[in-house]
């Protein structure tokens, strides 16, 4: 099979998912309404809620939600054979991401713009809420844990990508300041931000920096990982627009530049996949595909943490409510895209079956490291660019944008740890709670493993995370299309599934983690199993209620929108 | 005339995009950064009148007729739900 063939066929039928299934969704599901105030326009103030052009706002939401794990969940998944993989990716871009990212935009513009944590209270109840905090807090633990073993992973795997990565700070540092000291013109400073960025790249090929195996005592990719939480510690607690706000803009332009590369690449060279269609010959300890393939595929299929940017900031910010179809399912086909670019680096990139399966040794092993060496092959056949040099363009875009998400990530533990403290009445200063958010990622990290090496293992526990969050959302939009009597099935069919293969899912690893005797993941397990099937319950006996309500719920939100906007305006 | 017009508009509509996908993000974080220095200005501006010693109230009290507007969602910010002084009442 020749990867144009795959390529063209998967971005087929992304497409087509976006010009039909899209439609039928905006037209007869969700009901699109031009004609109702948007909650960006209601209650504008010019800081959460504001009208945004919605090509900038899907540059937005897509940069936010787009992370590593699109990378690495296909990256890994590739072991049980290509068409798994492809076909989890465009079947569940299609009619999971899509209807699901829609979907929580559309709930989230009924419902005066309210995260989804604030709709599961009114829809699924206290507990419901309850439940959406507990997952939170593991989602982005296991998030900044997993990222930093990522990251240190390709430093080591990629020595010539140390210079491009720590440039790159420095290239956002001086960013920031021609902005905001010396007022130079945006577009002006864009182009050479993104140039010095490219020419850090050909540096940092000419010049590797590869760690000793051992520093001050410790492995290098222990090391790294230490390395990588004090930076995200600091960068969280410096003013952003210092380093974090032009971190993300210059990022965000790399990715649209790499995606067009790595695209542009399989265009003009063509490769042959490699790899077989379904792997038979997988390695020894592999778990099976059934259900770890849809735990280990989560962003690129689907994600829970689509939901929260969907219902967190995107949806104030929506101009109107027809914008939600190209902001939420067009920003579901960018990540798919991304995936299936990683389905296609780590099968078409090799030159033989051999190569690969050296590469695909053991679960775990291919990951990132394929996704670079096999994209940067790709890149070098396409673009002739020399081989070393491809590699890096790969590993410093899947670096950064891992960076990226965790730098965001230790910010939003930082906050998530302060509102606890509060509620235990211990007011924590920025710094201390900073601290504790690094010390619980670090204890995470090694706790999996004693180097820091064992932290891929929450990797499948990640997605299942991100699955059960899909869920809660996905039950909240079965619930509203309940409410007005429209037909549940396209929310419904995905929660059931999504549901099913997580619990499955969670039962198979518990078995794994009791055999290998790693009670930290154990107990993490546990605690998710139980989420798991209380949001079940839960969201079930939602749904009776629901089926049985026969009030107007679009009427009974529109007039509490009406009833908040008067109240705003009086306390003006 | 219109076509010379219409690339320079195509690039100013670029840049409005690009400047607004530079700051959306963090819209809400320097929205609260400059509402915390507006709140410290104000405290001290305030200073003098709510029994405090200050030093340059000779400037300060000048800005008084500046800040007056503001001075009510000020103090509901503080958590105070009438104007904590006597002579200086706003609701």
């Amino acid at each position: 099979m020749n990867s144009l063939v795959l390529a063209l066929v998967g971005v087929g039928m992304i497409l087509a998912g976006y010009f039909l299934y899209s439609k039928y969704l905006a037209n007869r599901i969700y009901a699109l309404d031009d004609s109702r105030t948007a909650p960006s326009e209601q209650f504008e103030d010019g800081v959460d809620y504001v009208p945004t052009n919605k090509y900038v706002l899907w540059g937005h939401h897509f940069t936010s939600v787009a992370g590593a794990a699109p990378i690495v969940g296909p990256a890994v998944a590739v072991i049980w054979g290509w068409l798994p993989a492809f076909l989890w990716v465009t079947l569940g871009t299609v009619f999971f991401a899509g209807m699901h990212d829609m979907g929580a935009l559309w709930a989230s513009v009924r419902n005066r713009g309210q995260s989804i944590g604030a709709l599961s209270g009114r829809y699924i109840g206290a507990r419901g809420r309850n439940l959406f905090l507990v997952v939170i807090f593991l989602l982005l633990l296991m998030v900044n844990a997993a990222f930093a073993v990522v990251i240190a992973g390709l430093l080591i795997a990629t020595p010539t990508a140390v210079i491009p990565t720590w440039g790159a700070l420095v290239v956002a540092f001086l960013i920031g300041q021609a902005i905001y000291r010396y007022k130079w013109n945006l577009p002006l400073v864009s182009v050479v931000g993104v140039v010095a960025l490219y020419a850090l790249i050909v540096v940092g090929d000419n010049v590797p920096l590869a760690l000793p195996e051992t520093v001050l005592g410790l492995p290098d990719n222990a090391f790294w990982i230490i390395v990588l939480f004090v930076y995200a510690g600091i960068a969280s607690m410096l003013p952003v627009w210092m380093l974090l706000q032009p971190r993300d803009y210059i990022n965000g332009l790399q990715l649209f530049i790499a995606l067009g590369i790595l695209y542009g690449s399989v265009l003009i060279a063509r490769p042959e996949i490699v790899a077989p269609a379904y792997n038979q010959n997988v390695p020894d300890g592999t778990p099976g595909i059934m259900p770890l393939l849809f735990v280990t595929i989560a962003c690129g299929a689907i994600s829970g943490f689509h939901g929260m940017v969907s219902s967190g900031t995107s949806s104030k910010q929506l101009a109107k409510e027809s914008d939600a179809r190209f902001v939420g399912y067009f920003g579901a086909v960018g990540e798919g895209l991304l995936a299936l670019g990683a389905i296609i680096a780590t099968t078409a990139g090799f030159k033989t079956l051999a190569d690969w399966e050296n590469v695909y040794q053991a679960f775990n092993d291919g990951g990132v490291s394929a996704f670079v060496e096999g994209g940067g092959a790709i890149i070098e056949a396409g673009l002739g660019l020399p081989q070393s040099l491809s590699a890096t363009i790969m590993a410093t875009t899947a670096i950064l944008f891992a960076a990226t998400t965790m730098d965001t990530g230790v910010r939003l533990q930082r906050f998530v740890v302060q509102e606890i403290g509060d509620i235990a009445g211990v007011t924590l200063r920025k710094n201390l709670a900073t601290i504790i958010a690094v010390g619980v990622g670090l204890a995470l990290t090694f706790g999996a493993g004693a180097d820091g090496s064992g932290g891929m293992l929450i990797w499948p526990l990640f997605g299942t995370t991100n699955q059960l969050m899909a869920a809660l959302t996905l039950s909240i939009i079965a619930i509203m299309l309940l409410r007005r009597g429209r037909t549940p099935l396209p929310a419904l069919i995905p929660l059931v599934f999504v549901g099913a293969v997580t619990v499955y899912a969670l039962f198979v690893q518990l078995g794994t983690f009791y055999e290998e005797s790693n009670w930290l993941l154990l107990i993490m397990d546990i605690v998710i199993l139980i989420a798991a099937l209380w949001v079940i319950v839960e969201a079930f006996a939602a749904m009776r209620t629901a089926r049985a309500y026969d009030g107007d719920d679009d009427a009974e939100l529109a007039q509490e929108a009406v009833d908040a906007a008067a109240s705003t305006r009086s306390q003006d | 005339m219109q076509d010379s017009d219409q690339p320079r508009s195509r690039l100013s509509q670029v840049a409005a995009g690009l400047r607004d996908f530079y700051s959306g993000p963090y819209r809400r974080t320097f929205a609260r950064a400059q509402q915390d220095e507006d709140d410290l200005f104000l405290v001290i501006v305030m200073a003098e009148a709510l029994g405090v010693p200050n030093p340059v109230s000779y400037y300060t009290v000048e800005l008084l007729p500046v800040v007056y507007d503001q001075f009510h969602d000020w103090h509901r910010r503080m958590g105070l739900d009438r104007s904590p002084l006597d002579h200086f009442s706003c609701c």
